[in-house]
């Protein structure tokens, strides 16, 4: 069972072009990201979509692991902006989590 | 405190306080145009954004960093947080540790783009001790509003100094002002040029291979997926009869030189860039570069025997 807060992606969305839910979760960009980590980037996008904080904490590392190079992006069949979408999600630790 | 947030809050208040992600004093980020007779300012500017300046002091700090026993750094991570609005820690770990050669090599880098750009007719003015980092560390890792407010610094400058033109010399910083700029500062709409596509536009002209031996290009991410420069660094390099290999991965689908995570996961960042470094040896000894973030990563993984030169050095 998890938690959801359901304004969340609405959150998100004032950080920005928040556009996950294109995201059809092919795993494209999971098998061609270089950092090899198997959660990005399209189960953080899920976690966003559901609302589920906690999820998004607990992968807190692959958010920030992210390289940004877009490898993913360009190869993405969806044209899920990914990189603008982490950035976000960065945005959104920074200010509610870390409180920086 | 984990390091993410101790590299955050350190950013966040390097670029607040000292406007910058490494923050350098002035005579030391405008020293490489010492006796260039570059004008001060002036409508078209060449805009280096401490980058290719701040790398040797970013080797240095990387050499301190590695010195310090793991037991000890957290002790360390708290103390510098709290010294380092009053202190510029960051520089100051840096003392004693930056090497001269390095040091030579990067600044070497500006001083050839500004031979080009004359070669090709275009003589820029140079903002000196007013120009600013562009913030792009700062805008990647989410911290949108220290971003804004810089970026919102930066471009007063440019408008305060008659900017029209900005030359970079970099990808990180024309993307900012080409991509991220126009959309987080009100009113800025000065004109972007990066120097490569400058020199192609002005014909290439006087470029000539620093060697015979084969190079391999190595494309940065910023500059060949979200700037779509992909051909100008290779018309360079062809005019300047530089033979050219290209790696597996290149153009539109180059692989990331790691640079970008080095900040918060250093190790992940390394084993990247030794994986990049052994797909572009396979097609050559050297590899040629445009960027000093992937320069600097790609020779930290190649060792003391690879060979990463960057593309103005070549040419």
């Amino acid at each position: 069972m998890i938690r959801v807060n359901p304004k969340l992606k609405k959150e998100l969305e004032r950080y920005g072009e928040f556009n996950a839910n294109q995201c059809f979760s092919c795993g494209t960009c999971t098998a061609l990201c270089p950092m090899g980590l198997k959660i990005l980037p399209r189960e953080i996008f899920r976690f966003s979509l559901l609302g589920s904080e906690e999820k998004l904490k607990e992968a807190e590392d692959a958010i920030y692991s992210c390289l940004l190079c877009r490898m993913c992006e360009a190869n993405c069949p969806q044209g899920v902006k990914i990189s603008e979408n982490i950035r976000i999600l960065r945005t959104y630790f920074t200010e509610r989590v870390f409180k920086i | 405190m984990n390091q993410k947030i101790a590299v955050l809050t350190l950013l966040s208040q390097n670029i607040q306080k000292r406007n910058s992600a490494l923050p350098l004093p002035g005579f030391i980020h405008t020293r490489w145009a010492k006796g260039l007779g570059l004008k001060r300012g002036g409508d078209t500017i060449l805009y280096t954004g401490q980058m290719y300046q701040m790398v040797p002091y970013l080797l240095a700090l990387q050499r301190r960093q590695r010195g310090i026993p793991s037991k000890f750094y957290e002790k360390l991570i708290r103390i510098i947080l709290l010294i380092n609005p009053v202190i510029n820690v960051s520089f100051l770990g840096t003392i004693g540790a930056v090497k001269r050669e390095e040091r030579d090599y990067y600044f070497g880098v500006l001083k050839k783009i500004v031979a080009l750009l004359r070669a090709n007719g275009l003589e820029p003015g140079y903002l000196y001790e007013k120009e600013l980092y562009a913030g792009t560390l700062a805008h990647d890792l989410g911290l949108e509003r220290v971003f804004k407010e810089h970026a919102i610094r930066l471009s007063e400058i440019f408008k305060k100094e008659g900017v029209k033109t900005i030359i970079t010399v970099d990808p990180h910083s024309t993307d900012m002002f080409k991509r991220v700029y126009p959309k987080a500062v009100k009113g800025f709409d000065f004109e972007v040029k990066s120097y490569l596509e400058l020199l192609v536009e002005k014909g290439a002209k006087g470029l000539k291979a620093k060697e015979d031996e084969e190079v391999v290009i190595h494309d940065s991410c910023v500059y060949a997926r979200y700037l779509d420069v992909i051909e100008a660094p290779r018309r360079l390099l062809k005019k300047a009869r530089a033979k050219i290999k290209e790696p597996r991965f290149s153009g539109e689908i180059t692989h990331c030189c790691g640079g970008p995570a080095e900040s918060i996961f250093p190790e992940k960042a390394r084993e990247v860039a030794k994986n990049r470094v052994d797909e572009l040896t396979k097609e050559a000894r050297t590899i040629v570069t445009m960027c000093p973030i992937c320069h600097l990563n790609l020779k930290e993984a190649c060792g003391p025997d690879g060979r990463v030169e960057d593309l103005a050095l070549w040419i």
